[in-house]
């Protein structure tokens, strides 16, 4: 063991929603780095393994290097001059840089959304028009004694999931798994099947029959054998699915991008909603997403209570408007309606659809990110930025809505997002302020003048 | 040979540790460029491991290595990669007024790239 050695406890991994707060790291802290996780998944050990302090310029203008502040004022003139400035990414970051983020947007009159749009924005849609039978994973590991995955694939994207709803002993589930039946609903048998008690395999794109289905079982209602042509799954397995959920104590539907990203999109996520509504006629019953990013549930939290709406928010009004498919980032993009982008921790360039990412090289970007990505390299500003949770504090949400705190490892000569944010939240402010004139401003500077600084 | 198929995108292990290394790295681009397929439909299509296949829509095409999976794994005409760069290739703009491109259960044409 190195002789600058530093034990962190209880540190979180910010990697994806589980947010595990139960790492002990080992850190080097002549090398500045985290040579031991424990307790941490697979993504979790390379997450803290490979966030080392990389040698980038820590801002540069058009891939050229350039002093912080000098980059500072050249994002805040972008985002001022811009017509229809956008804002997107906020998934891997803090709760504190995610509430700059939308001061700035509200300042500019701009609009701010999410990596949820492209994950599980369908089920915030739905959210709203059925409602969440929800509770905590605590609730869960003591409680669930079903426990159904559709369309989620967790031993590969959160590995330790199942330290809340398969393996551990809970309060009223004594002898853990045994206690426990698992069902796993999904187009293929992936990695997370072993851990399965009943396995079904659902024809792609055919979800939303298949739980309408489930639903009229539910309610009694006769259903067509000739269900199982079109969904795969025979009308037997369904009617024993049924009996098993109507009958558990506690049970529990986690759903993933299986249902998000596929025909019938938000109709998916409501369909499932709603069945987990029906059950609790017969027994309590919860549906809770499995979240992807680290602090994409922060995010959701974080512009909710800012803005009233969770993603897709636009602020040229004066006040918010949420508007999936119109504010929306791969909409804003595709249609080119965007002229200049804010992207915080997150890479479009990388992930988004085509179109979209030809109008992101045509328009001037600035982003935030911990390495070079495919953003990083097409952007106007580029700002390198500290690691959360390994290099800088504060707060994130687990994936069922509890804030968690940060404790981070050691110390990034790079600034935060939050840090960063707010040197440009302040920039803009001065110069909204200088443009209308501190009498004859604008609603929203008005405001800002009064609250932001 | 073409055949049409259900591609569908998702995480897995590799993409998610090789990510933390960095999108731009070998790596990433590797674990994303590897299409996992149906075993009998590869034989039927006079595939093998590591063979070049090109997947393609009307959005744009990708030309990615395939690689077996037993019949029980992944039925017959549904098809499987990490999300990557190639996947983004196919994605569709269109969010039907959702905010959410359709990312998985895309319609794709699958042909054998002469070697």
């Amino acid at each position: 063991m190195a002789e600058n050695t530093r034990i962190v406890k209880n540190a979180t991994c910010t990697f994806c929603g589980c947010v595990c707060d139960d790492m002990e790291l080992t850190v080097d802290l002549d090398k500045k780095v985290i040579t031991k996780a424990k307790n941490a998944c697979v993504l979790g050990r390379a997450w803290f393994a490979e966030h080392q302090i990389d040698d980038r310029p820590v801002a540069m203008i058009d891939g050229k290097e350039a002093p912080l502040e000098e980059a500072i004022e050249e994002a805040a003139q972008v985002l001022v001059n811009a017509k229809f400035p956008i804002t997107y990414g906020l998934s891997d970051t803090t709760c504190e840089a995610q509430k700059q983020a939308v001061a700035i947007s509200d300042i500019i009159r701009g609009t701010i959304d999410t990596t949820t749009s492209v994950c599980h924005g369908p089920s915030g849609l739905a959210f709203q028009d059925i409602g969440e039978s929800t509770s905590t994973l605590g609730e869960v590991k003591n409680r669930a004694d079903l426990v159904i995955y559709w369309g989620g694939n967790p031993a590969e994207s959160h590995p330790r999931h199942f330290r809340y709803s398969v393996t551990p002993k809970g309060m009223f589930i004594p002898n853990g798994k045994k206690d426990r039946t698992v069902v796993m609903i999904d187009v293929r048998k992936t990695p997370s099947a072993p851990v399965a008690d009943i396995l079904i395999q659902v024809k792609p794109g055919k979800d939303f029959e298949l739980l309408w289905a489930l639903r009229a079982l539910v309610k009694g209602r006769k259903v067509d054998p000739q269900i199982q042509v079109m969904t795969g799954v025979p009308l037997e397995t369904m009617t024993d699915l049924v009996e098993r959920m109507k009958n558990c104590r506690f049970g529990v539907l986690f759903f993933g991008m299986g249902l998000t990203m596929t025909r019938g999109r938000h109709f998916n996520s409501g369909a499932l909603l709603a069945l987990a509504t029906d059950l609790n006629e017969f027994t309590h019953f919860v549906a809770k997403p499995v979240r992807g990013h680290g602090n994409v549930t922060g995010a959701d939290n974080v512009v909710s209570w800012q803005t009233g709406y969770p993603f897709g928010v636009n602020f040229s009004r004066g006040f918010p408007r949420f508007n999936p498919g119109e504010f929306t980032t791969v909409d804003t993009l595709t249609r080119g309606d965007a002229d200049a982008a804010l992207i915080i921790a997150s890479d479009p360039a990388s992930n988004f659809p085509k179109a979209a990412i030809e109008h992101l090289k045509k328009i001037p970007v600035i982003s935030l990110d911990t390495k070079e990505t495919s953003t990083s390299k097409l952007s106007h500003v580029a700002f390198a930025t500290s690691t959360y949770g390994i290099n800088t504090a504060g707060t994130v949400y687990r994936m069922d809505d509890v804030p968690i705190p940060l404790r981070p490892a050691f110390e990034s000569p790079y600034p935060g997002d939050e840090e960063i944010l707010f040197a440009i939240k302040k920039r803009v402010h001065e110069l909204i302020l200088s443009k209308c004139g501190a009498t004859g401003a604008t609603g929203e500077a008005r405001v800002a003048s009064k609250l932001m600084l | 040979m073409t055949e049409t198929m259900i591609l569908i995108p998702g995480r897995s292990s590799k993409q998610g540790t090789s990510l933390n290394k960095g999108k731009l790295k070998e790596e990433y681009i590797d674990v994303t460029s590897i299409l996992e397929m149906n075993m009998d439909d590869m034989t039927r299509l006079k595939l093998k491991d590591g063979d070049e296949v090109r997947i393609s829509n009307e959005i744009g095409s990708a030309v990615v290595r395939c690689k077996g999976r037993k019949p029980d794994d992944l039925p017959s005409g549904v098809l499987f990669i990490a999300y990557g760069p190639p996947s983004s290739e196919l994605m569709d703009g269109d969010t039907a007024g959702s905010g959410m491109p359709l990312s998985k259960h895309m319609q794709v044409k699958i042909e054998k790239v002469a070697a």
